[in-house]
């Protein structure tokens, strides 16, 4: 029977609670920071603010646990533009607003293939509900299935900002207010990968082994690019958005990885890889937020987000110093910390699917794991650069010199993610069966009750291989403090402060240090064939012997911008332009276009209805 | 629980050894240079030395500066406790297996990277992200060999990989390019030189320029406790331990020592290369790796 009024309204299944989880554990910390960061606002933009906060986590949190295409397609609309408002919301900008408009179309291209898959699935299904489009789905023919899936996966790519489509996520999320970007950076992209697993694993079931291994393939290359444009970008707000797009990369790892091996007969294997997804999801979903609501009060303090202008801030605000150097150790996968845990079971999924696959199988896993392996390496040194020239050394502007720690809300918002990153890493062992459980029961693997934590709180999903955090946590505390204990009360030595060596110069001062462009020289020069750096050298001579003055830039190209979106809008826009000749604007021709038009429906429903 | 006493006697055998390993070489290269060259025990006078001095430390440096060098030691000493050295075989397992060994690893890197960047001074940066850059650009030769060797044992877990195993043609030839992620780790040539202090070149003592005194103590004995980590794992790679306590001793010194001489007739037969060229260096070493993987998955 058809029915277009949805008869469910709501689902939760425990994907859905965990999705719930991951928008709460982000909204109200993001929410608490934004009373003082604020408060340099007028009243009335600050109720503004407000407003479009609140709706933007409602309708998140609405999309989530909708029961039917049609309001999740409602919701999701909802979502774009509340955020789109909130990446506009400083609309005197022009950055903004050009901003915004990138992302406005650019998640309307999503929307739109999104709402083409869910018409072929109410045409096939007769019902909005998820039900019924999940029996439907089963019965479709393989080549529709193909379609839906194809369009369903750009959807929601272009809005998770996988590569290539990425490229308004490094535009919007910077220019909204910080605790915006969090929100967005944090819980909204991670929306789309919600889609993806309802409607993937959940509704069209997991597919032919290609539908994982194009997920795979899509997530390498977002890993990748989005990791190296980060060690380029010296805009600190900018470097974050670049580093979602490399770990929504790692997270669709995880999902891919999951499709894949549940099309090859491998559901253990398929349940620790969505399982690693997931727990890499809600990890980054706390680092991020963490790293974006840091760089907010940073940019809140100095007013600047260019990190060549910053320095020394570790003395200045120290505590905000602290809290991005753990959202760092986190995002860097550094143990105890959580993205050491999500990423550690990424590894060990493709070591379980190497090791019961054949042949090519084995190889491709290889692959994906070694380029795990070179993002993971570039992501620590891209966090080495983010933290070191933003917060340590000496201030390279004055606005970095007299800058101050921020008020105490937005600390309590810091601080409670920070806490959430060590928990979430040191507390493993708990949160590992949780997430596990959610896992099997999203690819409907009988699990039985939820595991109680091990020994040691530690985390053991196959064979003999285990990590244990907390006993980490606990050697590492041990030992630092032995050395610690020993220094300082056993045997004491003489310490003495002094200038930095300077090769003999007298006076070093924050020009002599190194700079972010210096420290990302190398992987410019590594990745060059890709980025394919230019530079632009400007000397004004006095003689030849003497330069009075000397400019050096240094840029790269961006390859996608370049070749694949400008030559895009060209085109459309080239279209538009021939498309204009066809309305001059007589009317004594609109009535021939009338007329025309008439002519051929009658001439088709005459040849149809005989 | 029976384990631990034995744990952590062999943690501190290896803690002990470790500065003799980097002993033996130095004497290895000044012997095949025909130098009559320093004791083999100069590591420990050095170190008892840089425990009795004073310690300078830049104005300009933050607490990370002085909370490095702890986390470097104790990210070594936790990679210590997951290695059950093949003569004794007991490590702690539960803990991790050599992946996250290998994020132990990184954890002290990442310090002592801050720390360069700390004192201001535009040396201390340029090692910091030399090192950095090495790393990431060796990280996936290291992950892919770790890989290889743990396919043919069948776990990632240490007590496998330790464990009794046959000599293969694909654990071979990932042990080949899991050489040169240690020449690279270690910083030896041809990617780096210890031995050298000229700004332009250096790249780890780079990184700890700035340091003095016992903090530089820790951050050497860290150096050479992580260098005797990896020349245990490398000599998994070639030599296979059989059954019984002495055989698997003997594999250990063997592994030890023929890593030893490799890494000495190397050091004096290459000259450094240029940093640029280490992206080279990474991909021929992933390439290897990934050829071990191709016979891995033939089943050789």
């Amino acid at each position: 029977m058809t029915t277009f009024f949805p008869q469910q309204l709501f689902y939760l299944d425990p994907l859905a609670i965990f999705f719930l989880a991951v928008i709460g554990l982000v909204s109200l910390p993001s929410a608490v920071f934004s009373v003082g960061y604020l408060r340099s606002e007028s009243p009335a933009r600050r109720a503004l603010a407000w407003v479009l906060f609140l709706a933007f986590a409602l309708s998140m949190c609405l999309v989530v646990v909708s029961g039917n295409l049609f309001s999740f397609l409602v919701f999701w609309e909802l979502m774009s533009l509340f955020s789109y408002f909130l990446v506009v919301f400083d609309h005197t900008h022009e950055k903004s607003v050009r901003a915004g408009t990138v992302y406005f179309v650019m998640t309307h291209i999503g929307t739109a293939l999104i709402m083409a898959a869910f018409l072929i699935l109410y045409a096939q299904a007769g019902s909005f509900d998820f039900t019924a489009v999940k029996q439907a789905a089963s019965a479709m023919p393989g080549s529709a299935r193909n379609i839906v899936f194809l369009l369903l996966f750009l959807g929601f790519a272009a809005k998770a900002g996988v590569a290539p489509l990425h490229i308004w996520l490094p535009l919007a999320h910077p220019q909204a207010p910080s605790h915006i970007s969090s929100m967005m950076s944090g819980v909204m992209i991670k929306i789309a990968v919600y889609g993806m697993a309802r409607f993937f694993i959940l509704c069209l079931g997991t597919g032919p082994a290609w539908w994982g291994g194009c997920i795979l393939a899509f997530a390498v290359v977002s890993c990748l690019i989005g990791v190296i444009y980060a060690l380029m970008d010296h805009d600190l707000k900018r470097l974050l958005a670049y580093h979602s797009v490399e770990n929504i990369g790692i997270i669709l790892l995880g999902v891919g990885a999951a499709m894949f091996f549940t099309s090859k007969g491998m559901p253990a294997e398929a349940a620790l890889a969505l399982c690693a997804g997931l727990y890499h999801l809600i990890n980054h979903a706390l680092f991020k937020a963490l790293l974006f609501l840091c760089s907010g009060s940073v940019v809140k303090a100095t007013g600047i987000r260019d990190m060549e202008k910053m320095g020394g801030l570790i003395k200045v605000m120290p505590w905000t110093a602290g809290f991005f150097l753990v959202g760092a150790m986190g995002i860097s996968a550094l143990p105890p910390l959580n993205g050491f845990v999500s990423e550690w079971l990424m590894f060990q999924s493709f070591f379980a699917g190497i090791i019961n696959s054949f042949g090519g199988v084995k190889l491709y896993m290889v692959l994906c794991a070694a380029a795990l392996a070179l993002t993971s390496g570039l992501a620590a040194a891209c966090f080495v650069k983010a933290f070191g020239i933003t917060f340590l050394a000496l201030p390279r502007s004055r606005r970095a010199q007299d800058a101050h720690e921020v008020s105490l809300s937005m600390k309590l918002g810091m601080g409670f993610l920070a806490a959430m990153v060590v928990l979430f890493g040191v507390g493993a062992g708990v949160v590992f069966p949780l997430i596990m459980r959610v896992a099997q029961e999203t690819l409907g693997i009988p699990g039985g009750p939820v595991a109680l934590p091990t020994r040691l709180l530690a985390v053991a999903p196959v064979g003999q291989a285990s990590i244990s955090p907390f006993l980490m946590t606990a050697v590492l505390g041990l030992t630092a403090l032995a050395a610690f204990i020993w220094f300082r009360f056993v045997s004491r030595r003489k310490k003495s402060t002094y200038n930095t060596w300077d090769c003999g110069y007298y006076d070093l001062d924050s020009r002599n240090e190194y700079t972010a462009t210096a420290f990302s020289k190398k992987f410019r020069f590594a990745f060059s064939f890709f980025l394919l750096p230019y530079r632009k050298v400007d000397k004004i001579r006095e003689s030849f012997y003497h330069v009075r003055s000397f400019t050096y830039e240094t840029h790269t190209t961006a390859v996608f911008e370049k070749h694949i979106y400008k030559p895009l809008l060209g085109l459309i826009y080239g279209m538009a332009l021939r498309m204009r000749k066809l309305q001059p604007g007589s009317i004594n021709l609109y009535i021939l276009y009338i007329f025309l038009a008439l002519v051929i429906l009658i001439g088709i429903t005459g040849v149809l209805n005989p | 629980m029976a384990q631990i006493p034995l744990l952590l006697i062999q943690t501190a055998f290896i803690i002990a050894l470790a500065p003799l390993v980097s002993g033996f070489i130095r004497k290895l290269k000044d012997i095949l240079r025909m130098r009559r060259g320093a004791s083999i025990f100069q590591p420990y006078y050095n170190f008892a030395k840089l425990l009795k001095k004073d310690e300078v430390v830049s104005r300009n440096s933050s607490w990370i500066f002085a909370a490095a060098p702890v986390v470097v030691l104790a990210s070594s000493v936790a990679a210590c406790l997951l290695l059950p050295v093949s003569g004794i075989r007991v490590s702690a397992g539960v803990m991790g297996d050599m992946l996250a060994l290998f994020f132990i690893l990184a954890l002290g890197r990442f310090f002592l990277a801050l720390a360069g960047l700390d004192t201001a001074s535009a040396f201390g940066g340029m090692g910091s992200s030399r090192e950095m850059f090495i790393s990431s650009i060796l990280e996936p030769a290291a992950f892919v060999s770790l890989f290889v060797l743990s396919m043919n044992c069948g776990s990632t877990a240490a007590a496998a990989l330790a464990g009794t195993q046959a000599l293969r043609a694909s654990t071979v030839v990932a042990g080949a390019a899991f050489f040169m992620v240690v020449l690279a780790e270690t910083s030896r040539i041809p990617v780096d030189n210890r031995e050298t202090h000229l700004e332009l070149t250096m790249v780890h003592e780079a990184m700890v320029l700035e340091y003095s005194g016992r903090p530089l103590a820790l951050i050497e004995l860290a150096g050479h406790i992580k260098q005797a980590v990896l020349f245990v794992i490398l000599g998994w790679f070639f030599f296979p331990a059989a059954a019984g306590f002495s055989w698997r001793a003997l594999a250990f010194f063997a592994g030890m020592s023929v890593t030893g001489l490799a890494i000495a007739l190397i050091e004096i037969s290459l000259a450094k290369m240029r940093l640029f060229r280490v992206v080279d260096f990474g991909s021929f070493a992933f390439f290897i790796a990934l050829l071990a993987a191709v016979f891995a998955s033939m089943g050789m």
